[in-house]
């Protein structure tokens, strides 16, 4: 293959791990933004969605399209139940204390993950695509399922920001988010919006993870991944910052996609966690970001 | 503090270290090689502990300066020929140094900030042991030759391959490091990184360079993570990018969070607890770190100040 085919599968490759990013860095973000916790067990949370999905499609036995929409529809109400119970259990009696937050997430992620190990074991399993038709191109052909990926993290990705720009929860979170002792003085219910706002953002990331599975094998490691390039994501957009996290996810996916297939993926995952760093040290805002009030 | 308490002080901790000296005659062999690990591991902790309990500076990469230490001096000692009394200064030296030059930078934040910089600094360098497969051989680490390990001193040799030599050198580096702390701890920097810890903005006010302090902080901290490190290499011949990874960095936090954060002993009972925790359990399931998990969201919850604090707070306000 010469340069300009595979510059063309980079780019596609790219292209769905950005929508796939994005729908993860987006959960990551409002976590962040709303709630003020880093949460280190948010790839956990993609590592639950994809292993439910690999549940459903046991279940479901011979119909890979019924398995998939089943897992999409079970798998956020699963993988979310679990956060809102975190979250209560956890994170709320700390307070949502910024530092003692991290501790007590990656607590969780071993917990959650090392869960996962005990039931569902050490071996990666596949999961087959609900479809199955393939783009033919002069140079490879392309599967047809990660369109659906594409698609389908697009639209979710709309859903979201029409709820959180148009619709009264959007406005709760956002007033939450600015002053929340204020909006509690005004009736927010702010510990509810709390518990709300950490299962959506799991919710997020467990929508990600069953539409990821086709293509990557449930593991009860996957997760690992998706938090680093998420959490990179998440600061070079500028912490709390929507816009500057999608407009992030798309830099970072399609730069990644592209840097993996040319360079090393391990160089290029050493210059992306110093570049988080310098970011954060230098430019905290974010490179997207304006300065917030 | 009103009372003198030098005495009973230096009764519990040198009484302590005899203790642990005299140990080393009743423990049964692989009882004896883990003691000698944990004391290592305690020293480690110890470091750790002087930033984040004394300074107030929570690091979730330090990882970091251990396995500089490590692959410092074991580089050193496999490839150069260096002998091991001075590849453990050059571990000491790489943990320090690596320290300044993370600090330089990561210092300029605080809170949460600094916990998401060290975290990836750690990961680059974890990373950056992969990447340079060739010298460091990746995951699967160096094997230090015997040789290598053994120190000429005209008059005798030094086996760090005999564990009588490992037990009494190991103690020797925790001495060292919890001797240190205590020192510190009564010298005016000391004062000033509790102070620091206590209230930043006050401490700048009353016209310190809380910067230069903190830095000052890292490096103490990240020479006793080298020293603890290079000790490792040198006494078990294995240089490994297990020791960076953020396992690691996570590990002593723990042991420090349930021993006690910001006293002194408290590195030392939770590394003991954990290790044995952690060693048991590993016979009976192949998902032993789901302790590591249910422990740092226990102790967060519901014990935050640790046994040793909790004793402080309870029975024996003296300690330090």
């Amino acid at each position: 293959m010469s340069l300009g085919p595979h510059l063309l599968l980079a780019l596609l490759e790219g292209t769905v791990q950005a929508f796939v990013l994005a729908l993860t860095a987006l959960g990551l973000s409002l976590v962040f933004g709303v709630m003020r916790v880093v949460n280190v067990a948010h790839g956990t949370f993609f590592m639950l969605g994809a292993v439910v999905a690999w549940f459903c499609a046991n279940l479901v036995g011979d119909h890979p399209t019924l398995g998939f929409l089943l897992a999409l529809a079970l798998s956020p109400i699963v993988v979310g139940s679990i956060a809102a119970l975190c979250d209560v259990l956890v994170l709320r009696p700390l307070k949502h204390d910024p530092e003692a937050t991290i501790v007590a997430t990656i607590g969780l992620l071993y917990i959650l993950e090392q869960g996962t190990l005990m039931t569902f074991g050490p071996d990666a399993r596949p999961v087959e695509p609900p479809i199955q038709f393939r783009l033919l191109f002069p140079w490879f052909g392309y599967a047809g399922y990660k369109l659906v990926v594409v698609g389908a993290s697009a639209l979710l990705l709309l859903l979201v920001w029409v709820a959180l720009k148009k619709m009264r929860i959007g406005l709760v979170m956002r007033a939450t988010q600015f002053d929340s002792e204020t909006a509690q003085n005004f009736g927010v219910p702010v510990e509810r919006v709390y518990t709300g706002v950490f299962a959506l953002g799991a919710m997020l990331a467990a929508i990600a993870g069953v539409l990821v599975v086709p293509v990557q094998q449930a593991h009860y490691l996957m997760g690992q991944d998706p938090l680093l390039l998420s959490f990179i994501v998440v600061i070079i957009g500028g912490l709390g910052s929507l816009r500057g996290t999608l407009a992030a996810a798309f830099v970072i996916g399609l730069s990644d996609g592209v840097i993996s297939v040319f360079f090393s993926p391990t160089l290029a995952k050493i210059l992306a966690t110093l570049a988080v760093a310098l970011v954060l040290v230098f430019r905290p805002q974010g490179l997207f970001g304006a300065r917030q009030a | 503090m009103t009372r003198d308490n030098t005495k009973p002080l230096l009764l519990l901790h040198v009484g302590l270290l005899l203790g642990l000296f005299l140990l080393q005659f009743v423990l049964p062999a692989y009882h004896h090689t883990n003691m000698t690990r944990i004391m290592l591991l305690a020293a480690y902790a110890t470091g750790y502990n002087i930033l984040v309990g004394y300074t107030g500076l929570l690091s979730l990469g330090h990882a970091m300066f251990f396995a500089a230490g490590l692959y410092g001096a074991g580089m050193a000692a496999q490839y150069i020929g260096l002998n091991p009394a001075a590849a453990l200064l050059l571990g000491i030296m790489c943990g320090a140094g690596l320290a300044l030059a993370a600090g330089l930078v990561a210092l300029r934040t605080a809170g949460v900030s600094f916990m998401i910089v060290t975290l990836m600094f750690a990961q680059a360098s974890y990373l950056l042991i992969l990447y340079f497969n060739d010298y460091t051989r990746g995951d699967e680490g160096i094997l230090l030759s015997e040789s290598s390990r053994r120190l000429d001193l005209g008059w005798a040799t030094l086996d760090f391959v005999q564990p009588t030599v490992r037990y009494n050198l190991a103690l020797l580096v925790f001495a060292a490091c919890l001797l240190g702390l205590l020192a510190l701890l009564r010298s005016p920097l000391g004062r000033v990184l509790v102070a620091i810890r206590e209230n930043p903005e006050r401490a700048k006010l009353l016209g310190y360079d809380i910067f230069r302090y903190k830095l000052m902080a890292l490096c103490i901290s990240g020479a006793m993570a080298g020293s603890a490190g290079a000790c490792f290499a040198l006494m078990f011949g294995y240089v490994g990018a297990t020791y960076a990874s953020i396992q690691y960095s996570i590990l002593v936090l723990l042991w420090v969070l349930l021993g006690g954060v910001g006293t002194a002993i408290g590195p030392l009972v939770g590394t003991v607890l954990m290790f044995y925790l952690v060693e048991t359990a590993s016979d009976y399931t192949s998902s032993y770190n789901l302790f590591v998990g249910l422990f740092l969201v226990l102790l967060v919850l519901f014990f935050p100040r640790g046994i040793v604090g909790w004793l402080r707070d309870r029975a024996v306000p003296w300690l330090p």
